[in-house]
């Protein structure tokens, strides 16, 4: 039953997950949408790479063309390969594929509150997912449940297990979709802005969670977010996305430190302080300060650097030519003509 | 919950009541009396015979007091003698029952049967030939009127088969006679099944982009699982409405195929019972398919109840 890819214990060189140059288009009325345009990336085992960027750039369609969950039409992966321990998912027929969606890699959502089917108890929807991927009863699934319910500190769980989404608060409905997820231990965790949705109290606490049940369960983790701070306490490589590419990438300290892209100056600029947001700083209570200018239209892309039209540092050649992306500092790579001499420290100049 | 059925108990009532001084009046509305119809039927003038008929059938009464006859004969289970029989109204209508309810639960039955499925094809396969079509054929059994739907079918059948699917008085077996009903109920159930399918189209594709569907779809689940067990289980709560409503359509429709196949039920009794104004059949009639239809509608909430967890009646 146990469908899983073998995977040997000391592939620690082999990383437990590579995308290579992942292209997934919708193809839409208004011209073909390239959401996400050759990102590539690798992820480790028990390592949580967060990937950040601003709305629409492509974060979750890179996260559901992991699992081939792109709607289809208007969606399609048209290039690339994920790798899962060696094995490629793109390859994989349909029930192939199923026996990866919520046993291999799991995936949770921004949305708690419309993200559990209503009609359905607690219990049944963990249940589900276990009875999918594991040779047991269904009695034994629901006791799992409980388990399950336990191990993500909802209070009262053999109760719960009985009851409907719409008895249990936002925070408690991720939780029990953190249940969902893990439930059949993955060897990888998507979680999908898991905390935008949640009062701030409720966000530390869910983060927490994650945290510690990865730590527990050795599940490695994507985090998606826009949150810099979200990454500052979670993870240990960050993508920054921009318009369906990946614009730099960086261990979480270098990043913070040495960011070499523009529009990731642009982000950290915008991390948003709780301080001044309740106005405990000053009075008045601050806007967070935004990246001037929107995405461009993914159907419309400019010829040169997609960041062009809103990068105070556009010359010419950015106008003209899409820059390389390289290695600009150890583990550390942008995509960016002038990063170099906006914030130095090249290692290859 | 308790207080939540006692409060719907009592609305049934009122409605029932209501519908009853609906049902008196307007069959006293209607110009002529069974007197009246006799009378120039046979081309006769007779103000003194006709003035006893009416003395003896009450109908010289006020209304008032022969609607209080009617309701408190009907508490009592007593309805009155039919005008054109003479037997008790009970015992005319009482044996036509079982066919045309045989006929309406089979009519229901065909336009769930095939209604919710090919609604859950079509939106599944949205926009596909398929799809197409299905929504082709929804829009006629919309837009056909049942007698003629019902006349084509009949045509069909004697003239391709040369076979007559009339109801014959003493069908063999059960299923002699379901299959000799199969036909008429098609032609009934067939608007309802276009409805009915038509809004499991539309409420599968409003479930399908649901957050939900996607999360399902994410634990591995597969397409059939998907469609059935987690859109459908939502897309079917307003389907359950319209059958509440359609219950109350069927009759009509039941009436037209009743007289086309020539079925000894009691909807095409009702309509020759109106031709001759025999009060005690048609108001009886009508209250019993008032009863009926009230008691469908509280069923389908009842249901709703059971399948959608959201809802809770407060006490
Ligand atoms: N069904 C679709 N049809 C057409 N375009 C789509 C569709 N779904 C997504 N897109 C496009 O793909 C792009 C990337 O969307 P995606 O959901 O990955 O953004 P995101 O980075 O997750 O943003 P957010 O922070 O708002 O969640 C969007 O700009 C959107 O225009
Ligand atoms: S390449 Fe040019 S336009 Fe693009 S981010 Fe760098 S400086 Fe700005
Ligand atoms: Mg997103």
């Amino acid at each position: 039953m146990d469908a899983r890819a073998d995977v040997q214990p000391e592939a620690g060189a082999q990383a437990l997950l590579e995308v290579d140059d992942l292209q997934t288009y919708f193809f839409t009325r208004q011209g073909v949408v390239k959401a996400v345009d050759g990102v590539s990336f690798a992820l480790r085992r028990g390592e949580t790479l967060a990937i950040v960027g601003e709305s629409g750039c492509g974060k979750s369609i890179t996260a559901l063309s992991l699992l081939r969950l792109i709607p289809d039409p208007p969606g399609r992966i048209v290039g690339g390969t994920v790798r899962l321990a060696g094995h490629d998912l793109m390859t994989l027929d349909e029930p192939a594929m199923r026996n990866v969606r919520g046993n291999d890699i799991s995936m949770i959502f921004q949305e708690p509150m419309t993200s559990l089917n209503p009609v359905m108890t607690i219990g049944r929807q963990i249940a589900e997912v276990i009875l999918l991927h594991q040779d047991v009863s269904r009695k034994e699934a629901l006791a799992k449940a409980v388990e399950m319910l336990r191990l993500v500190r909802i209070p009262e769980p053999e109760q719960r297990v009985r009851e409907y989404p719409h008895q249990l608060s936002g925070g408690m409905r991720q939780r029990a979709m953190i249940a969902i997820a893990l439930a059949c231990n993955p060897k990888v965790l998507i979680a999908d802005e898991p905390t935008t949705a949640l009062d701030v109290t409720i966000q530390a606490q869910i983060l927490e969670l994650i945290v510690e049940l990865q730590q527990k369960l050795g599940t490695a983790v994507i985090l998606i977010t826009h949150d810099l701070g979200v990454v500052a306490e979670t993870a240990q490589r960050v993508i920054v996305m921009y318009a369906g590419r990946k614009v730099e990438e960086a261990p979480v300290g270098e990043l913070f430190a040495h960011a070499l892209h523009p529009y990731t100056h642009g982000l950290l600029a915008s991390i948003p302080r709780l301080d001044l947001m309740r106005g405990e700083v000053n009075d008045t209570p601050q806007r967070l300060q935004e990246i001037t200018g929107i995405v461009p239209a993914l159907t419309d892309l400019p010829q040169g650097c997609v960041f062009a039209p809103r990068c105070k540092f556009a010359d010419d050649r950015c106008r003209a030519q899409y820059p390389p992306y390289e290695q600009k500092r150890s583990g550390h790579w942008a995509a960016c003509w002038n990063s170099d001499a906006l914030y130095g420290g090249a290692l290859h100049a | 919950m308790g207080a939540y059925l006692v409060r719907r108990f009592f609305l049934m009532l009122l409605t029932l009541f209501g519908m009853s001084v609906l049902i008196f009046v307007l069959l006293r509305v209607m110009p002529g009396n069974i007197s009246d119809i006799l009378f120039e039927s046979a081309g006769l003038v007779n103000p003194a015979e006709k003035a006893k008929i009416e003395k003896e059938l009450g109908l010289d009464q006020p209304l008032v007091v022969q609607y209080s006859t009617w309701i408190s004969g009907l508490l009592r289970g007593d309805l009155g003698y039919a005008y054109v029989s003479e037997k008790p109204a009970l015992d005319e209508i009482l044996p036509r029952i079982p066919i045309t309810a045989k006929l309406a639960v089979l009519a229901l039955f065909f336009s769930i049967v095939l209604g919710v499925p090919l609604g859950v094809i079509s939106a599944v396969k949205q926009d596909t030939p398929l799809d197409y079509a299905l929504r082709v054929v929804s829009l006629s059994g919309l837009s056909l009127p049942s007698f003629w739907l019902a006349l084509l079918i009949l045509m069909g059948f004697v003239h391709f088969l040369g076979w007559i699917p009339i109801y014959t008085d003493k069908p063999a077996t059960i299923w002699h006679e379901l299959a000799l009903l199969s036909i008429p109920a098609a032609a009934v159930g067939f608007r309802a099944s276009a409805l009915i399918m038509r809004l499991t189209r539309s409420s599968m594709l409003e479930v399908l982009r649901q957050d939900y569907i996607r999360t399902a779809r994410a634990k591995g689940a597969s397409a059939a699982s998907v469609n059935y067990d987690h859109a459908l289980r939502n897309a079917v709560l307003p389907v359950i409405t319209i059958i509440g409503i359609e219950a109350a359509f069927l009759i009509g429709g039941l009436i037209v195929t009743e007289t086309v196949f020539n079925i000894p039920g009691v909807a095409r009794f009702l309509v020759e019972a109106i031709r001759w104004r025999d009060y005690p059949i048609v108001q009886n009639l009508v209250m019993f398919i008032a009863v009926v239809v009230v008691v469908v509608n509280f069923l389908v909430d009842m249901a709703y109840v059971v399948l959608d967890p959201r809802i809770k009646y407060e006490d």
